[in-house]
C-alpha cells in the first residue's frame, strides 16, 4: 500500500518531480534531532523552513537509540564546541520543557570506579568538569555510594556524583521541536531524499525523490549520511562518516526502583563507555557498545555482545540476575575520523554542515540550532523573530508523570504492559507530525516495547493501524 | 482536572468479597465456584475488551473435555465459560486494568470511565502466562517485521482474520509450536521449518510427527543464528551442530513457547517472586506471602523439580509446563474453595516458607 503524501495541501507533487516542493529561507536536511531542533529554532527566528526526510518519519537514524542522557557537559572535550553546545542546549532544554510537556527525570549520574586505576583518575575528571563550568561534583567512597544506591554491588571502590545529569524522553524532545516549527509556519517533508542540487550564486535548488526545493540556505543535518550528502550536493566533504553501533538491552521496570543514578565509567580516550541508566519510562538499560562497522544502517543485535551487557550489569548491580530483560536494540553513532563535532560553514555557498554529532547531540541539539542561528545572522540575513509564537505541547510518555489512561474517556488500553491507550495511538496517527512508519508509532506511543513485546496487542495494533504505513504489522486476510 | 473531579476520583472505592484478576479458565472456573459456595461479591476484572483468555485465540480442539464433556474449539470454550460465570452472578469487570496491588487487598484500578480503588477481603491473581518474545531470548539480528510469538499470530488470525508472514520459520517444538503450526494451516500460512536446539523434539509421538505430516521440516539440534531483513524478514541464518551456518529463506519468524508467568503486576508490588520461576509464591493453600492474595493457573509456575511431566512432554526435554484450560479450570475450583474456607476463618494459619 504506498504511503499518502503529507505535503503541504497548498503544494501540488506530480509524478515526474518537476513540481516545486517547496521554497524557504531555509531547508534542513535530515529529520534526526539535530534537523528538528535547527527546524524550530529558526522558525522561531521567523525564519521560513522547510527540512527533508528521507524516511517516512523524523529519528529514522542515530537519534532512534541513545541513552537519553540530558548531559551536563562535565567530560566534554575542554574549550570545544561540542561543549558550548552541550552547555547552552542543557539550560534550554530546561527552560523550554514545561511549556512544551517535555519531561525530565532528576536522577544525577555516578562515575563509578571498579578498579584503583580507575580511582586514580579521578582528579583528572573532577579538575575538567571544573575548567568545564561544573563546579558541584562530590567525591563518593564506596560507603557512601552504598547509602545512596543499596543495590550498586559492595565492589564498588569511590564514586564521582555528578548531581545534575538528567534522563530526558529522547524521542518526544526532538517530536516537540519540529512540532513548534510545524505550528509556526515550517514545513516538514518525508520520504523525501536529496539527491543533488545546484547553486545559484543566491540561492540553492535541492533536488529530492519528491520533487525540488529551492532555498536560500541549506543546513546538512544528514547525520550518518551527513558526509554523503555533502559530497553529492556540495561537491566536497571535509569528513568521512565511521559508523558506531551501539548495543543496549532493557531491564523490566521492575528494575527501574534498583538504581535511581545514572551509573557511568571513568571515560577512556576512545568512548564514554558503558552506562547502566534509568529510563524515562522508568525502565533500567545498560548500553551502549562502540563496535565500529562498514553500515550506516545495519543496526542488528548480537546475542554474544547482548549476554556480555547483561552479565556486566549484574555484575554492578546485582539484583538485576533475577529481572528479566523486556527490550534489546541498537543505535548507529555518525562518528567520524575526528572525535570532535564537524560544523562546517561555507558561506559562500550558503551551506552550513553539522556533522559527526554523538551521544551528546540529544542534549547539545538546541545549542547546535542557536549556533546555526547566529552563524546565518552573521552571513548577514535580517529576519524578525516571532512576537508570539505557538507553543505546542506533545503527549507525555514518562513513567513518573500522569499519562493518558489516568484520564478517563481513553477508550481502552490496547497495550497492556506499556499502558497505551486507544486515544494515544489515534492522536499519535493525526497529529501535526503524524507517525510515519510503526516504529515511529512506537517511539511515539510505546506501543509493543514493553515486555511481552506485543504478545497480547499485535493482532489490536494492526487493526488500528490499517492502511496507514507502507509496511504493516499484518500482510494481509487469512485465505478462508 | 478540577478539584470536583479530583474528589470523586479519590473517593470511588467499591468493596468486594473477592476480586479475581484475569478472566480465564482459571480466574472464570475460581469465581464461579466461590459464587456457587454462597460468596456474596465476586467480581472478575479483565483488562481486555472480551473474557474468556487465551482459549479465545486458539481456534483449534481440544478445549472442555474436563468440563463440559465435550471437545471443543478455544473460542467456542471461552464463550461457554463466560456465559456459565455470568449465569452463576459473576460479575466481569471488561477493559478494566489492575495497575497496583496494595496491602492488605487494595487494588488501583483503571477503566475508560477513570481510575478507582477497589477494597477485596481476598484477592486471586489468575493472570496466566505468555511465550518469550525475541528480545527476552537476546537473539541476534535485525528487528524487522514479521517476529512474532503464537499468541500475538493466533490473536491476529483468530480474532481479526489477518495474518502477518505467509513462509515463517517457527522455533521451538513445545506443545504451542504444533498448535501454531495448526493455526498456520488454518490461515494459508505454509511454514518454511521448525527449529529444536535439542536432540529430539519436546513432544512426544505423535504430535511431532504434524510437522512431516503438514509437509513442514524440523531441523533438530539446530540454533537460530541470525535474523535477516531491513523492512521485513527476508531470512534466517541457522546451525546446526558442527555444520556451516545456512541461510534460509523466510518471511517471518515465530518464537513459539519458553513460557514466563504474566506476573509483572505481582512483580513490582509488595508480594514476594519465586526468583527461579517468576511466579508468586504460594503455599499449600494457593495463598501469596501477603496471605489476602491467592494465585491460581499458569501464573504460578511450579519449579523444574516439582513440575509433573504432562503426558504430551518428553521427560528429556521438558520446557516450562503449561496447564492447560482443563487443569486450570479444577485450580481455580480448588483455590476458590481453599478461599470460601479462610474467609469463613477455617484455614490452618498463615506460615509462609520462601
Amino acid at each position: 500500500m504506498p504511503n499518502t503524501p503529507r505535503t503541504n495541501s497548498k503544494l501540488k507533487v506530480d509524478n515526474r518531480n518537476s513540481a516545486l516542493l517547496g521554497d524557504a529561507d531555509a531547508a534542513i536536511i535530515g529529520g534526526g534531532v539535530v534537523g528538528c531542533a535547527v527546524a524550530r529554532r529558526l522558525a522561531l527566528a521567523g525564519i521560513s523552513v522547510i527540512l527533508l526526510e528521507k524516511s517516512a518519519d523524523i529519528l529514522d537514524g542515530a537519534s532512534k537509540g541513545n541513552s537519553a542522557i540530558l548531559h551536563t557537559g562535565f567530560d566534554a572535550p575542554e574549550g570545544s564546541l561540542e561543549l558550548a553546545c552541550i552547555r547552552s542546549g542543557y539550560s534550554e532544554y530546561l527552560k523550554i520543557r514545561e511549556s512544551l510537556n517535555l519531561p525530565l527525570l532528576k536522577t544525577g549520574a555516578l562515575v563509578a570506579a571498579w578498579t584503583s586505576e580507575e580511582e586514580e583518575r579521578f582528579p583528572n575528571i573532577l579538575a575538567k568538569a571544573r575548567n568545564n563550568g561544573i563546579d558541584d561534583l562530590q567525591l563518593l567512597s564506596r560507603q557512601e555510594v552504598l547509602v545512596k544506591e543499596p543495590a550498586i554491588s559492595a565492589n564498588i571502590r569511590a564514586a564521582i556524583a555528578v548531581p545534575h545529569e538528567f534522563v530526558i524522553d529522547p524521542w518526544s524532545a526532538p517530536l516537540a521541536y519540529l512540532s513548534q516549527a510545524v505550528a509556526n509556519g515550517g514545513q516538514a517533508v518525508f520520504n523525501a531524499e536529496v539527491k543533488g542540487g545546484e547553486f545559484f550564486g543566491n540561492h540553492w535548488m535541492l533536488h529530492t525523490s519528491r520533487g525540488s526545493v529551492k532555498a536560500t540556505h541549506v543546513i546538512n543535518c544528514a547525520g550518518l549520511f551527513g558526509d554523503l550528502v555533502d559530497a553529492d550536493v556540495l561537491g566536497q566533504s571535509e569528513f568521512t562518516i565511521k559508523p558506531r553501533k551501539g548495543q543496549f538491552v532493557v531491564f523490566d521496570k521492575a528494575a527501574g526502583s534498583l538504581v535511581r543514578s545514572i551509573v557511568l565509567p571513568v571515560p577512556t580516550e576512545l568512548t564514554k563507555g558503558i552506562v547502566i541508566f534509568p529510563t524515562i519510562f522508568g525502565n533500567l538499560a545498560v548500553g551502549p557498545t562502540a563496535e565500529e562497522q562498514e553500515s550506516r544502517s545495519d543496526a542488528s543485535v548480537n546475542q554474544e555482545i547482548l549476554q556480555k551487557l547483561h552479565t556486566q550489569a549484574v555484575s554492578q548491580i546485582p539484583a538485576l540476575a533475577n529481572i528479566p530483560v523486556t527490550a534489546t536494540y541498537a543505535g548507529i553513532r555518525p562518528a567520524t575520523e575526528n572525535k570532535e563535532y564537524r560544523v562546517v560553514e561555507n558561506a559562500e555557498r550558503n551551506w552550513i554542515t553539522l556533522g559527526g554529532i554523538r551521544s551528546t547531540g540529544l542534549t547539545a541539539a538546541l545549542g547546535l540550532a542557536q549556533y546555526v542561528h547566529k552563524l546565518l545572522e552573521k552571513q548577514g540575513s535580517k529576519f524578525k523573530s516571532l512576537y508570539k509564537p505557538v507553543v505546542p505541547s506533545v503527549p507525555n510518555l514518562a513513567e513518573h508523570l500522569p499519562r493518558d489512561w489516568q484520564t478517563s474517556g481513553y477508550g481502552e488500553i490496547v497495550c497492556h504492559c506499556e499502558l497505551v491507550t486507544e486515544r494515544e495511538i489515534c492522536e499519535a496517527l493525526t497529529s501535526s507530525i503524524p507517525a510515519g512508519n510503526l516504529d515511529g508509532l512506537k517511539r511515539r506511543t510505546r506501543v509493543t516495547m514493553g515486555r511481552c513485546q506485543g504478545f497480547y496487542c499485535s493482532a489490536r495494533l494492526a487493526e488500528l493501524t490499517e492502511g496507514k504505513f507502507a509496511e504493516s504489522l499484518d500482510i494481509g486476510a487469512c485465505h478462508d | 482536572m478540577t478539584l470536583g473531579l479530583v474528589m470523586t476520583e479519590i473517593f470511588k472505592k467499591e468493596i468486594v468479597d473477592v476480586a479475581v484478576i484475569g478472566a480465564g479458565p482459571s480466574g472464570l472456573s475460581a469465581a464461579i465456584t466461590l459464587k456457587k459456595l454462597g460468596i456474596q461479591k465476586v467480581v472478575v476484572l479483565e483488562r481486555e475488551a472480551e473474557a474468556g483468555g487465551v482459549p479465545r485465540h486458539c481456534g483449534h480442539p481440544p478445549f472442555g473435555i474436563r468440563e463440559f464433556k465435550r471437545v471443543l474449539t478455544g473460542p467456542v470454550y471461552a464463550k461457554k465459560i463466560v456465559e456459565t460465570a455470568q449465569n452463576a452472578g459473576v460479575i466481569i469487570k471488561l477493559k478494566t486494568t489492575v495497575t497496583m496491588l496494595g496491602a492488605g487487598g487494595e487494588l488501583i484500578l483503571t477503566s475508560p470511565e477513570g481510575t478507582m480503588h477497589m477494597i477485596a477481603k481476598r484477592v486471586l491473581l489468575t493472570t496466566g502466562i505468555r511465550e518469550t518474545p525475541r528480545s527476552a531470548r537476546l537473539v541476534s539480528g535485525s528487528r524487522a517485521l514479521g517476529i512474532f510469538t503464537t499468541g500475538a499470530l493466533q490473536s491476529m488470525v483468530y480474532l481479526k482474520n489477518r495474518i502477518p508472514f505467509r513462509n515463517p520459520i517457527i522455533v521451538g517444538t513445545e506443545i504451542v509450536s504444533y498448535s501454531a503450526l495448526l493455526t498456520c494451516r488454518n490461515a494459508g500460512i505454509e511454514p518454511v521449518a521448525m527449529l529444536e536446539e535439542n536432540s529430539c523434539p519436546s513432544v512426544r509421538w505423535p504430535i511431532y510427527k504434524l510437522a512431516s505430516w503438514f509437509g513442514v521440516q524440523l531441523f533438530l539440534q539446530t540454533k537460530l543464528v541470525k535474523i535477516l531483513g531491513q523492512e521485513r524478514v527476508e531470512a534466517v541464518e541457522i546451525s546446526a551442530k558442527n555444520d556451516p551456518v545456512q541461510n534460509i529463506a523466510c518471511d517471518g519468524v515465530l518464537f513459539t513457547g519458553q513460557y514466563t508467568p504474566e506476573s509483572s503486576l505481582a512483580r513490582i508490588s509488595h508480594l514476594e517472586l519465586n526468583p527461579q520461576t517468576s511466579s508468586p509464591e504460594v503455599d499449600e493453600f494457593g495463598r501469596c506471602s501477603d496471605p489476602v492474595f491467592y494465585a491460581a493457573g499458569n501464573v504460578v509456575q511450579p519449579s523444574r523439580d516439582q513440575a509433573k511431566v504432562p503426558i504430551y512432554y518428553t521427560n528429556k526435554n521438558l520446557p516450562n509446563p503449561v496447564e492447560d484450560a482443563g487443569q486450570c479450570w479444577s485450580q481455580g475450583r480448588t483455590t476458590a474453595k481453599n478461599i470460601v474456607k479462610d474467609l469463613a476463618g477455617k484455614l490452618p494459619s498463615f506460615s509462609h516458607q520462601s
